[in-house]
């Protein structure tokens, strides 16, 4: 599968999910995310890193009624703890620390909480789906020595926390025992010289071997791709500006921001016609692709279609307490959002493993 | 002269000095390599070997700094105007250290990272992948990450990333520095296909010279900066370095000089004759007191490193340690020493289990020279790290620096410890692991990447040691260096000691670790040049 595709459908069913605090809903969109990601996600390392994800979102959740506990503002009838007020300083009139817990006001940051989670979640499964070094693979030509830097950096922690490691080692048989700030000093030196010397030998390798080389580029051609960048960039931000100032006039929203998301498009393309650079064994876009990212952005369309629609459904009723809605249009959207699970072809079995068992075990025995 | 006669690589008058440096790194280089040639480059460290490596793909001065005069040709592309990357795919460069040098995670990546920068079609990048694979015979490790691969393996994919962009020429400096003998073998029959079947032109650089100069079609000497250029018989006659079958030939006269140990072995008839028979060598009887040690166990995880091994040191001795890559020698070191960790067993040092001491006070039982031994320094001087290492022993002021005068002479005290030269190094290491004296020292692979005189130096600083008493200990791939320096032979493999004896009779008995000189004497025990010379009683021709 390209890794477009899952990042398109993880997208849309974030925005669908941004749009609503309905408990249900949210319960049914997590239950959707964890039901894909369980049935397509790789053996891979990276698709084990959505039960992390799952647990930050609980966090996030915990964090969220914490805080609200602490400082939120706690309206509502019915009373649950009742905790002692404390007075803040004249300076800090406005915050409320404790006092009495109610309902009302730790349901609604309860659901709050949950919103954000789920859109974590979201996050998570398009990672634990999509290999993230396929994802850099997959970025326009333009971008490929960005994603190039970012494997690179990646891969750097490892060796740093490696050679740390053993220059600690070096350092007890030179008798130093010591601990805290000199050890840090006496083990940073060798640690960062070190670095610093694999950087360099990586450097030479990666331009000994052609990385960073470009084609013939016209001057012209590389003022056009400027300007369009610029242009697109511009246009971004007027226009998520508009789309956020409800006072600013209709036309400075949206339609700006289409218009920098294109220009940007075209500066892209048209840096990226000037690199020579190809992929091996690219990804292909093919129809489970589509379908994908179409259950996505189909998801997303049902949650503001919902918001028209059927505004009052998108949140639970809590003055007085009510049984939460179901907002038809988006639940058959998350429920649209599913079909990935069934529609796309299953992911092969990694010989990686494999391979990468049988080899460590060829060295532990004899290598 | 037609077009496709030029040779691949073209020297003309080149000299290049390095920025803040008086005298150049190369003057006034003429060279002329050949289509489908594999030159070996020798010379000691610092004569500017890496520099003429360097030249070839640009990355000297482009990357280096430095200037450069004169013309350098490469595929008929100046190097003054085309940067490395220009030069990518025509040339291809592997250096020292493999895992240095990959930019990718997985083998396959790694292969097709080069072609992908070039900007060639994916099918071609497909199919010359598959090609590689076979070329190098690593078809079955496609997916497997570099990490995990043995040292020959991860040498052999850094030569196929190369491979697929069909250059004409392809650098390698000190491919198989890292390498034990066998997996260097490996290597060196890869590249000797290279040479064979796709007429690539090899230019390699090694220290080991022994390993590669019966593969060579001619040999690139460089003496501080010049270069002599000729087929490999006849610069070995006069080179500065060379391996000991060479330095057999020329002690007996022989003619033409032999280069492999078959040639020399056919040369050497009247010379066995005139040996006779040799006494079998004498064991220096055992004194008390050293290392022993009992049933150590030592564990990664699941992974036995070690298993269960017993082993005395005696005082007096130099004992090696060998084996393959990965066979627990570092990790039988390091739990020696005390500070790695030890799953199970004893070592008592005089009584005393280095293990339960303190690091300070264990250095002063038992020393040990790591394989990095760079980790050790982090002042900014030579003199610096002396002090320091007076201070930490508690002897008196100057005591390491005097050691240092007494192991490699000359080493400038104020010389940054990072831009000594790797034997200068390891001679500041050792003598600060000596500062504190210990009785029992440990050495992992001190031979790596020295040179011929810098190892001969080495083997008079441990002989001078034991000669005091001392225990010493260390381990290597170099089996030309056990032959000169060792006493003792041990040979692990899959964590356990296999072989343990005399150095002559270890080594002899087995094809893999027997040198050169052995070889070509068999069945009388010599190894080394000296010791045949002392048994024929005939000084130097």
């Amino acid at each position: 599968m390209h890794p477009g595709a899952w990042w398109l459908w993880a997208i849309g069913l974030a925005v669908a999910v941004s749009q609503t605090t309905n408990p249900l809903v949210l319960l049914l969109a997590a239950a959707a995310v964890t039901f894909v990601v369980m049935a397509r996600r790789s053996d891979s390392p990276w698709a084990r890193a959505f039960t992390l994800y799952a647990v930050l979102g609980g966090f996030i959740i915990a964090l969220r009624l914490v805080l609200h506990v602490l400082v939120g503002l706690k309206w509502g009838e019915v009373l649950l703890l009742p905790l002692p007020e404390i007075d803040l300083p004249s300076w800090a009139a406005g915050i409320n620390l404790l006092g009495d817990l109610r309902l009302e006001g730790l349901l609604a940051a309860l659901f709050e909480g949950m919103r954000l989670a789920a859109m974590i979640l979201c996050v998570g499964a398009a990672n634990a789906l999509a290999d993230p070094k396929r994802l850099l693979a997959a970025l326009p030509g333009a971008l490929q020595e960005i994603g190039t830097a970012i494997v690179v950096a990646i891969s750097v922690a490892p060796q740093l926390a490696e050679s740390a490691r053993r220059v600690h080692r070096a350092r007890l048989l030179r008798g130093d025992g010591a601990r805290g700030l000199r050890a840090v000093a006496r083990v940073a030196m060798p640690v960062l010289e070190d670095t610093l010397e694999r950087s360099m030998a990586l450097a030479a390798s990666m331009d000994s071997r052609g990385y960073g080389r470009r084609g013939e580029t016209s001057p012209a051609r590389h003022r056009t791709t400027g300007a369009l960048t610029l242009g697109g960039l511009l246009g971004m931000a007027v226009g998520s500006y508009g789309i956020l100032d409800t006072s600013s006039p209709e036309w400075v929203g949206l339609p700006l921001l289409l218009l920098g998301v294109l220009l940007g498009a075209l500066g892209l393309a048209s840096g990226s016609s000037a690199v020579s650079r190809t992929t091996y064994r690219p990804s292909p876009w093919r129809l489970p692709e589509t379908i994908t990212a179409l259950c996505g952005v189909l998801a997303a369309l049902a949650a503001f279609a919902s918001a028209h629609w059927e505004p009052s459904t998108l949140t639970m009723p809590l003055s007085p307490i009510g049984p939460p809605p179901l907002p038809w249009l988006l639940t058959l959207g998350l429920l649209v959002a599913i079909l990935p699970a069934v529609l796309t072809p299953a992911p092969p079995l990694t010989r990686e493993r494999d391979r990468a068992r049988r080899i460590t075990t060829t060295e532990g025995s004899h290598p | 002269m037609s077009w496709a006669s030029a040779p691949t690589v073209l020297f003309e008058d080149v000299t290049i000095t390095y920025d803040g440096n008086d005298s150049p790194a190369l003057a006034h280089v003429d060279l002329s390599i050949e289509e489908g040639e594999l030159a070996l480059v020798v010379g000691r460290t610092g004569s500017g070997k890496s520099t003429l490596l360097g030249a070839i793909n640009g990355l000297v001065p482009h990357f280096t700094g430095g200037h450069l005069r004169g013309r350098v040709l490469v595929a008929g592309r100046d190097i003054a105007t085309h940067r490395p990357r220009d030069l990518a795919d025509v040339v291809g460069v592997v250096g020292q250290d493999p895992l240095a040098g990959f930019v990718t995670e997985t083998v396959e990546a790694e292969l097709a990272y080069g072609m992908e920068q070039l900007g060639l079609p994916p099918e071609t990048m497909r199919r010359r992948v598959e090609e590689v694979l076979d070329v190098m015979d690593i078809a079955d490790l496609r997916d497997a990450p570099l990490r995990d691969l043995s040292g020959g393996q991860q040498q052999r994919v850094a030569i196929g990333a190369v491979l697929t962009q069909h250059p004409q020429v392809i650098v390698l400096d000190e491919p198989t520095s890292a390498l034990d003998p066998t997996a260097a073998e490996d290597v060196l029959a890869a590249i000797s296909r290279l040479v064979h079947d796709l007429s690539t032109t090899v230019i390699v650089a090694e220290h080991r010279i022994e390993r590669v100069i019966h593969h060579a079609d001619s040999v690139i000497h460089v003496v501080d900066g010049r270069v002599e250029h000729g087929p490999p018989a006849q610069m070995m006659v006069t080179s500065s370095v060379a391996p000991p079958v060479v330095e057999l030939g020329r002690w007996a006269g022989w003619s033409p000089l032999p280069l492999s140990v078959r040639d020399a072995r056919r040369a050497a008839g009247p010379l066995r004759r005139e040996i006779g028979e040799v006494p079998p060598p004498t064991v220096p009887p055992g004194q008390p007191g050293g290392l022993e040690a009992k049933g150590v166990s030592v564990r990664h995880g699941r992974l036995v490193a070690v298993d269960d091994v017993d082993l005395t040191l005696r005082p007096g001795t130099i004992s090696a340690l060998m084996g393959r890559n990965g066979a627990g020698k570092s990790s039988l070191m390091w739990a020696l020493q005390g500070s790695g960790q030890r799953a199970a067993g004893s070592v008592s040092v005089d009584g005393a289990d280095p293990a339960e001491l303190g690091p300070a006070v264990r250095r002063t039982v038992v020393g040990l020279v790591p394989q990095t031994p760079g980790d050790l320094l982090y002042l900014e001087t030579v003199g610096g790290e002396c002090e320091r290492a007076d201070v930490d022993a508690d002897v008196s002021a100057g005591t390491c620096a005097a050691l240092l005068q007494e192991i490699a002479p000359g080493v400038p005290a104020d010389r940054h410890p990072r831009d000594l030269s790797e034997g200068q190094r390891l001679a500041l290491v050792l003598a600060i692991q000596l500062t504190a004296d210990p009785p029992v020292l440990l050495l992992d692979e001190p031979t790596r990447g020295l040179d011929y005189t810098a190892k001969s130096a080495l083997t008079r600083a441990l002989r001078a040691l034991v000669e005091r008493g001392r225990t010493v200990l260390l381990s290597t791939h170099d089996v030309e260096f056990v032959a000169e320096a060792a006493d003792r032979v041990v040979v692990m493999a899959d964590g356990e000691v296999i072989a343990d004896g005399p150095t002559a009779d270890v080594v002899t008995s087995s094809p893999a670790f027997a040198p050169q000189v052995a070889k070509v004497l068999a069945p009388a025990p010599l190894l080394t040049v000296a010791a045949v010379r002392a048994a024929v009683g005939r000084p130097t021709a």
